[in-house]
């Protein structure tokens, strides 16, 4: 049931985008037909939920303060924490191109929707985000961190797959040209923001 | 004049040029104006919204991407030649990386109270658009020096915009700049109260969104064709 709760806080109270602006570039320059939407969304719930668990078992097991123990006890004091940007943007990089390497050897067809989304992920704030997080709020399990990650995952696809669907509506509207384009689509997503903020009531 | 300055960055080899000369002072002062990563070459919007409900954070925040981004630029331009073209992204990503480490240890040694504020944001100046765009757009086609004036204009460009959202918002949402008190009691007691939607992550969005409004019916050639 807990990770019912994670899921549901990661997707809508926490939601990267609305919450946490992870991810913006993209969200913003992707967002123009629903089409390209929905892969690039794809391609971050995928990236995210394989990223995190594995940037979690470094932390577990390499970064945190005493995590080299198991290795020997001469290591019990060792403490790389400030390695970790270092070390959570090469898992994340190298991940990157193997999924793309994987996808594209054993599902070409879904490697043809995400096509050139893949590699614009490695510099998608929201995964770095995801993992930056789970570090921050140090959850407990394996489980826990996949659940988070794949939640903010979901999360970030709502939005972008939402803002898009208004920006093809956008264009048949009338709007004063300075504010065209950009500055709509800001207003736009700040009012969305509004809109999930009815969610932050909810206690989980 | 502009147009020989953009289209051929190294084409005046070998002719010694002042520091300041009139084209790096332009590098300095475009991005603050009428590039302005923010507004007009979208990038690095992630971190500009979420760090500026109050000022000092993001003063804070500005000057670490000024100098993430004009001593990456620096480097990356220095060894520009030697890079393989595969693999730049990831040396790029390492370059910003180890800049970003030194100045997370740096706030956690100087400014501890701030670094808690900014909490995972210092360590997202790594995937900031604005870092890697300009390293893709400038510092791998420019000399080591007006590569570092350019990071250090667009840096600034993005300190302006984060310092103009946190005025607005931290004066509307708590009545203080800095901490400093600027709307008086007497105020208070005559029934005014401060506008605690601001202080929500949606109201920087729509900050932003309005000074691109003003920043574009001023500059009618940053309009976007239908």
């Amino acid at each position: 049931m807990e990770h019912v709760n994670l899921f549901i806080k990661a997707v809508f109270v926490e939601n990267m985008i609305f919450a946490y602006f992870l991810g913006m570039c993209s969200y913003l320059a992707i967002s123009k037909t629903v089409k390209s939407a929905v892969g690039l969304g794809m391609a971050v719930i995928f990236v995210l939920s394989v990223s995190v668990p594995i940037c979690y078992l470094l932390e577990k097991f390499v970064l945190k303060a005493g995590a080299l123990a198991w290795l020997s006890t001469d290591f019990a004091t060792v403490d790389l924490s400030f390695l970790s940007f270092i070390m959570f943007i090469a898992t994340i990089a190298s991940i990157v191109q193997l999924v793309e390497m994987v996808v594209e050897k054993f599902a070409p067809a879904l490697y043809a929707t995400l096509g050139i989304f893949l590699p614009l992920i490695a510099v998608n704030c929201s995964i770095l985000g995801g993992a930056l997080f789970m570090q921050e709020r140090e959850y407990a399990t394996l489980g826990e961190a996949t659940v988070f990650a794949f939640g903010s995952g979901v999360g970030w696809f709502l939005a972008i797959v939402a803002l898009s669907a208004i920006r093809e509506k956008l264009r048949y509207s009338n709007i004063p040209d300075p504010l065209r384009g950009l500055g709509i689509t800001f207003i736009v997503t700040g009012l969305m923001a509004i809109g999930f903020m009815s969610f932050m009531g909810i206690k989980l | 004049m502009s147009n020989e300055i953009s289209t051929a960055p190294e084409k005046v080899k070998g002719i010694k040029e002042p520091l300041f000369s009139p084209k790096n002072k332009r590098l300095l002062y475009d991005p603050l104006n009428n590039s302005n990563p923010i507004t007009v070459q979208v990038l690095g919007i992630c971190s500009a919204l979420a760090v500026t409900v109050k000022m000092q954070p993001s003063i804070v925040m500005a000057l670490a991407v000024v100098v993430v981004t004009a001593f990456s630029s620096l480097i990356i331009s220095i060894i520009r030649n030697i890079i393989p073209n595969r693999i730049r992204i990831i040396v790029q990503l390492a370059v910003v990386a180890a800049m970003v480490i030194l100045v997370d240890q740096f706030l956690k040694a100087f400014v501890y109270d701030v670094s808690k504020q900014l909490s995972v944001f210092v360590g997202l100046i790594i995937t900031n658009c604005i870092v890697m765009g300009r390293l893709e757009a400038f510092a791998m086609a420019n000399k080591p020096w007006p590569s570092f004036i350019d990071g250090i204009g667009n840096g600034l460009g993005y300190g302006v915009i984060l310092v103009i959202v946190s005025i607005i918002r931290e004066l509307l949402g708590s009545g203080e700049l800095m901490g400093f008190r600027i709307i008086p009691e007497i105020a208070y007691e005559m029934g005014y109260f401060d506008n605690g939607l601001v202080i929500m992550p949606p109201m920087a969005l729509i900050v932003v969104g309005i000074i691109i409004w003003v920043q574009r019916s001023r500059n009618k050639k940053l309009i976007e064709a239908k």
